[in-house]
């Protein structure tokens, strides 16, 4: 049975927070990609490294220095102040922006490596078509990096759905902002309130399957029908 | 000013392209040199993918390349054909035909689904997938989608290199087509001299990135000091008309300015317009016309140019009313019946190719 | 064969001395009492040529993997009530519980001039966020909990408090600014027995019950002698300067 006093805001939240920073991070990334898929400037592999980042640092380091850097004496928290944002860290905004940041590799690569496999040829061939930069991106580029945007999408959203340790540093733990899944989880197994945890992790993997196999699903389906 | 005037200067590592030509603004013109020497560079130019800053390019009189103006690829109405079809693979046959088709406004659509369709023979693929489909085949589609896009240019790259001996076979009846029944000129690059031979109105030359020369192809076939008038492949295109079937000896007559040519019987009717491709090696001189030869055509000429061809041979061009032939012949042979130009001699052609 | 056999315990009688002699023993700690016993345990190796090695977590953390079979021979736990429940379930030796340490709160802000000498910016509440341990989570939490329940500030301070998942993430909200003040331990914030940085408020104790921090002989550590002679170096004299010297008490 699910206890009585079972929570179900954080479930909520995470699915906002996760779908908030995919699409987002969609946003942020296929351009990001497209550029580094075909850049031959020197700043390549710099931002490659940088957008890399993330999967080297442990998550509570990013965490600890997205604290740092957006609080009240960072350069990051004087920029926010400035445009009128306030300060990030222990706001839902703050969770969203440090996810991103956390999650980016996770998106970028696999659109960035789609992006390389498809090479410029197809894209040519749609500008010798008509197809303007926009047309050919969206009309060839995009459905050719088809997969490459599947694998980021869920990259990217289970990514954010697992994500702890950033969360747990610049969270604060505010019912219905910042306490998340995965934050929930971890209270309970530390208050070693097991039932608790094991229902909200057991929701979560047998979530994560159905999204994962909703995602993989129809690909699957298509690549078979070429074939 | 009608025609296609071009000059593009580029470098792209190490290689350097410097290449100018002014070609007619109807027929197929024909860039050809060994590989290495910037043909597709230039046809990319040609195509605006190959950012030339500098270049010009003029296409019958509209100008989409200058110091002022450098139309983007997609505002350039060329068609283009790649090497390797470059079919999209995520569309089926008839997507990949509407792709281009429905991206220009319907007031300029010359081209028809319908007759490219039926031009290229393509009718029963429509629903597939390209990857389904033979190599000729996508070419054929690939053509087809070039052409819907109503181009006032047609830049073909190869088409015909990646494919195989039947496959080639397979399509340059629709690339013959293409030409007889389409007014749009085409730039194309060539595969090999036969082909240019059966297939090109006008001829550019490149090497090592420069356009070495370019004139009417029967010219530059015939031209001695170009490399393509020496070696085992050189010899001339003639452009003829059937003039009879001879039913007795399965013979058909060719007429042209400078004479008749007799060949095994061919299949089209009279009045017909076909190309001949007689190869160097296949002509031999004789001061006076034998009766006595088994050698059928034999054909009045005058000496115009005499070229040596490596230790033993020479190479002779004549003149048939006008009609350019070239002749191999050992060098002996030449000092013999002393050769020179000017002279009117007999030109006995052992062999002639009907190119269509 | 006699001889065979003597040698073989020779060799084994030697080995057996050679492990009393230098035993080992991992000590899983409450990350709050890191300093003071990084100290302690070089001190303990020095004198005895026994080995601790430490172990830092949160106590919840620890407790999950001594029940899954971590190999700890003694807990210094952040509060008491886990080594008493380790005790019921079987995983400690009951008796060998006593309190090593009690901790002090301090109300805490990384500015100077924004905490008095009397904690009245609690009624103020002139502040956007506030950090606490999670009482749930961590003793000082729930300290911090009670003393703003007793002087009646609780409701006004919850909407603006963020939790941290232990003291040590507490103590990082409020050292980077990004909650201007919060309940820490006064570990954390003192160095050689003054409070260098900030503003604080030292919690007179009769504002929340002592945050009894219990050291407990676990299952895995009966019979170790390094073990037991470790609970008894904690109880030393020595111990306790190091313990004091980093702003706990002693019971």
């Amino acid at each position: 049975m699910i206890p009585s006093t079972f929570d179900f805001a954080p479930i909520w939240l995470t699915l906002r927070l996760a779908t908030i920073t995919t699409l987002l991070l969609l946003l942020i990334g296929t351009p990001l990609a497209r550029w580094l898929s075909r850049t031959q400037s020197w700043l390549k592999r710099p931002v490659g490294a940088a957008v890399a980042l993330p999967l080297v640092l442990p998550p509570t380091v990013l965490g600890f220095y997205l604290l740092v850097m957006l609080g009240p004496q960072g350069p990051g928290g004087h920029l926010t102040q400035a445009l009128g944002l306030g300060l990030l860290p222990f706001t839902f905004a703050g969770l969203v922006f440090g996810s991103t940041l956390y999650s980016l590799p996770f998106v970028v690569q696999p659109i960035q490596n789609a992006f390389e496999a498809l090479g410029e040829r197809p894209l040519e061939a749609a500008a010798t078509l008509r197809a303007g930069p926009w047309d050919r991106f969206f009309s060839v580029a995009v459905p050719l990096a088809r997969p490459g945007f599947v694998t980021a999408i869920v990259l990217g959203f289970a990514h954010t759905v697992g994500e702890f340790g950033v969360v747990l540093m610049i969270g604060g733990n505010i019912p219905g902002a910042t306490r998340v899944l995965s934050v929930a989880i971890y209270d309970h197994v530390e208050a070693m309130e097991y039932a608790q945890a094991h229902w909200l992790a057991g929701g979560m993997l047998a979530f994560s399957f159905l999204v994962l196999l909703a995602l993989y699903g129809p690909s699957k389906r298509m690549q078979e029908s070429k074939s | 000013m009608s025609g296609i005037c071009a000059h593009f200067a580029l470098t792209l590592g190490k290689f350097h392209l410097d290449a100018a030509f002014d070609a007619p603004g109807r027929g197929i013109t024909a860039l050809f040199g060994p590989s290495g020497s910037g043909k597709t560079t230039l046809l990319r130019c040609l195509a605006g993918l190959e950012r030339a800053p500098g270049g010009r390019l003029s296409v019958n009189g509209e100008i989409w390349q200058d110091e002022n103006t450098c139309l983007p690829i997609h505002r350039r109405r060329l068609g283009y054909v790649f090497q390797e079809a470059n079919l999209f693979p995520h569309l089926d046959v008839c997507r990949n035909l509407e792709y281009g088709w429905k991206r220009i406004p319907q007031a300029e659509r010359r081209v028809g689904l319908d007759q490219a369709v039926e031009l290229l023979g393509i009718g029963h693929l429509l629903e597939r997938n390209p990857a389904w489909l033979s190599g000729g085949e996508r070419q054929r589609v690939a053509i087809a989608r070039a052409l819907l896009v109503s181009p006032d240019l047609l830049l073909m790259d190869e088409p015909l290199a990646a494919l195989d001996q039947a496959s080639k076979a397979d399509i340059l009846p629709y690339l013959e087509r293409l030409h007889d029944e389409l007014e749009i000129p085409v730039v194309y690059i060539g595969h090999s001299p036969d082909e240019i031979a059966r297939l090109a109105d006008f001829m550019v030359l490149m090497a090592q990135g420069k356009s070495v020369a370019s004139g009417p192809l029967k010219d530059m076939l015939a031209r001695l000091d170009l490399p393509l008038a020496h070696g085992d492949e050189a010899g001339v295109a003639i452009d003829t008309v059937i003039g009879e079937h001879d039913e007795s000896y399965h013979l058909t007559r060719l007429d042209f300015a400078g004479g008749a040519i007799s060949v095994a019987q061919a299949p089209h009717p009279l009045g017909t317009r076909v190309r001949l491709r007689i190869h160097a090696r296949d002509v031999s001189i004789t001061l006076e016309r034998h009766g006595d030869s088994s050698i059928l055509n034999v054909l009045p000429v005058t000496v115009s140019e005499i070229a040596d061809e490596g230790p033993a041979q020479v190479m002779v061009r004549l003149d048939a009313a006008g009609a350019p032939l070239l002749a191999r012949i050992t060098r002996k042979s030449c000092a013999v019946l002393g050769l020179e130009p000017g002279m009117a001699v007999y030109a006995q052609v052992k062999s002639a190719a009907l190119l269509a | 064969m006699t001889n065979l056999k003597s040698q073989t315990s020779a060799v084994l009688l030697g080995l057996f001395a050679a492990t009393a002699f230098a035993d080992e023993v991992q000590v899983a700690v409450a990350a709050n009492f890191a300093k003071p016993v990084e100290r302690i345990a070089a001190e303990f190796n020095k004198d005895t040529g026994h080995k601790a090695s430490i172990s830092l977590g949160a106590t919840g953390k620890l407790y999950a993997q001594i029940r899954n079979g971590a190999p700890f021979g003694i807990l210094l736990a952040a509060d008491d009530a886990t080594p008493q429940k380790m005790g019921k379930e079987g995983l400690s030796v009951p008796d060998s519980q006593f309190t090593y340490a009690i901790g002090k709160l301090v109300l805490w802000s990384a500015k100077p001039g924004i905490v008095d000498s009397q904690g009245e910016v609690l009624k103020k509440g002139a502040f956007q966020h506030f950090a606490l341990a999670n009482p749930k989570l961590a003793p000082y939490g729930l300290a911090g909990e009670e003393v703003m329940k007793k002087i009646g500030v609780f409701n006004a301070i919850q909407p603006k408090l963020v939790l941290g998942e232990n003291i040590t993430q507490t103590y990082q909200f409020v050292a980077t600014g990004n909650a201007e003040l919060g309940f820490v331990a006064l570990s954390q914030v003192i160095k050689d027995g003054k409070i260098t940085e900030g503003s604080a408020w030292i919690v007179p104790q009769n504002l929340y019950n002592p945050i009894r921090q219990d050291a407990v002989l676990l299952a895995k550590g009966k019979g170790n002698a390094a073990a037991e002679l470790f609970l008894k170096y904690l109880k030393s004299d020595k111990a306790a300067a190091i313990i004091r010297s980093y702003g706990y008490e002693l019971p």
